[in-house]
């Protein structure tokens, strides 16, 4: 009887997963990465502390944006002066905003300027840029903010 | 010999490449892009420039009293129509211009007169400056929670809004509309904040 028992417990069909399967999950929630994922971030040269703000709204269609970054230059530990960006390069001669966002106008009509405003940022730039953008007439802007207070649960 | 050959053959068809390794593979990969993935949504408050004038061109008129002026000074001081205000007074005050239906002669005519005015001067820090924004579309946004609530629009000759339902908030009623569906709620009870031109320095 005893015996019996034994050879039931170490008979020789081996309880078994079927890992088959495993890489096609595992693939699918890779291609789901892969395809959420952005990996050229561009190298931001300024500082940009978005300030807090509740009445936002969410851009989802991420093809209409253009990020223009305002903020002071990231040099170490002390700050340097405002400086702004698009996309890679820093803008040196403010006249060339409104030639940059015409060109980028003419290849997206539905163009919407994300301004990343540092929240220390003084309001005579973001004007300047903003007349700029009026001059290029790109209408469209959003001034990046993040929720304020705790997110909503 | 054929014996042999029959042989060979039927254990090359048992042999299977070992797939045990793939899913090491695949996790490898997947680790790194979970790692490298930022789903970020873009957030912000949504604003649209005034056209460039042509030269020859005068600004539209826009009677006094429709006009809400909201003046931000460098320490953050606010200046509602001449009159000094705290940051905090901001949303009650717009909704009170805004849904005013001509009864004050020196707050607006009717909602789709109001106009929001904000003038920064250059020194005004750039948080000040949302925070107001911001406070004024609080204040637009309070209206619209009022409409997506109850289907009605405000006053006292309100009417139907539209809507095929209610909702909870504007918020709600936001989230479900489609892609090309218009925003009734915009529509029928729109909001006029404009950002005032900068002084030119003279």
């Amino acid at each position: 009887m005893a015996s019996q028992k034994f050879q039931r417990g170490s008979s020789s069909t081996e309880p078994e997963f079927t890992t088959a399967s495993l890489p096609d999950i595992v693939f699918m929630l890779l291609i789901f990465f892969m395809v959420a994922t952005v990996l050229r971030e561009t190298d931001i040269k300024v500082r940009t502390q978005l300030p807090q703000a509740e009445a936002l709204t969410k851009i989802d269609q991420k093809r209409l944006i253009s990020k223009l970054h305002i903020g002071p230059l990231k040099r170490g530990e002390n700050k340097g002066e405002t400086a702004i960006q698009i996309d890679d390069a820093l803008i040196e001669n403010r006249r060339t905003i409104r030639q940059i966002m015409y060109r980028k106008l003419q290849e997206q009509p539905k163009l919407i300027v994300s301004l990343k405003v540092d929240q220390e940022s003084e309001m005579g730039i973001v004007n300047e840029v903003q007349q700029e953008l009026r001059e290029a007439n790109a209408l469209r802007i959003n001034y990046s903010s993040n929720r304020e207070g705790p997110p909503p649960s | 010999m054929p014996g042999l050959l029959e042989k060979r053959r039927s254990d090359r068809d048992e042999g299977t490449i070992p797939t045990a390794g793939m899913a090491d593979i695949a996790f490898l990969l997947l680790i790194f892009f979970l790692v490298t993935t930022t789903i970020n949504v873009d957030t912000g408050i949504g604003m649209t420039l005034p056209p460039k004038l042509k030269p020859e061109q005068t600004p539209p008129p826009v009677k006094e009293r429709n006009l809400m002026n909201v003046l931000v000074n460098a320490s953050g001081d606010v200046l509602i129509d001449e009159e000094e205000a705290r940051v905090a007074e901001i949303r009650d005050r717009v909704k009170s211009h805004v849904l005013n239906f001509g009864q004050d002669p020196s707050l607006s005519a009717s909602p789709d007169d109001a106009v929001i005015s904000i003038k920064t001067g250059a020194q005004t820090p750039y948080n000040t400056y949302i925070e107001v924004l911001d406070e004024v579309w609080m204040a637009y946004r309070e209206i619209w929670d009022q409409i997506a609530r109850t289907n009605q629009l405000p006053g006292p000759d309100g009417g139907s809004a539209g809507l095929d339902q209610t909702y909870s908030s504007y918020r709600e009623y936001y989230n479900q509309l489609g892609p090309d569906e218009d925003n009734q709620i915009r529509d029928t009870f729109g909001a006029q904040i404009s950002i005032a031109e900068p002084d030119t320095g003279e």
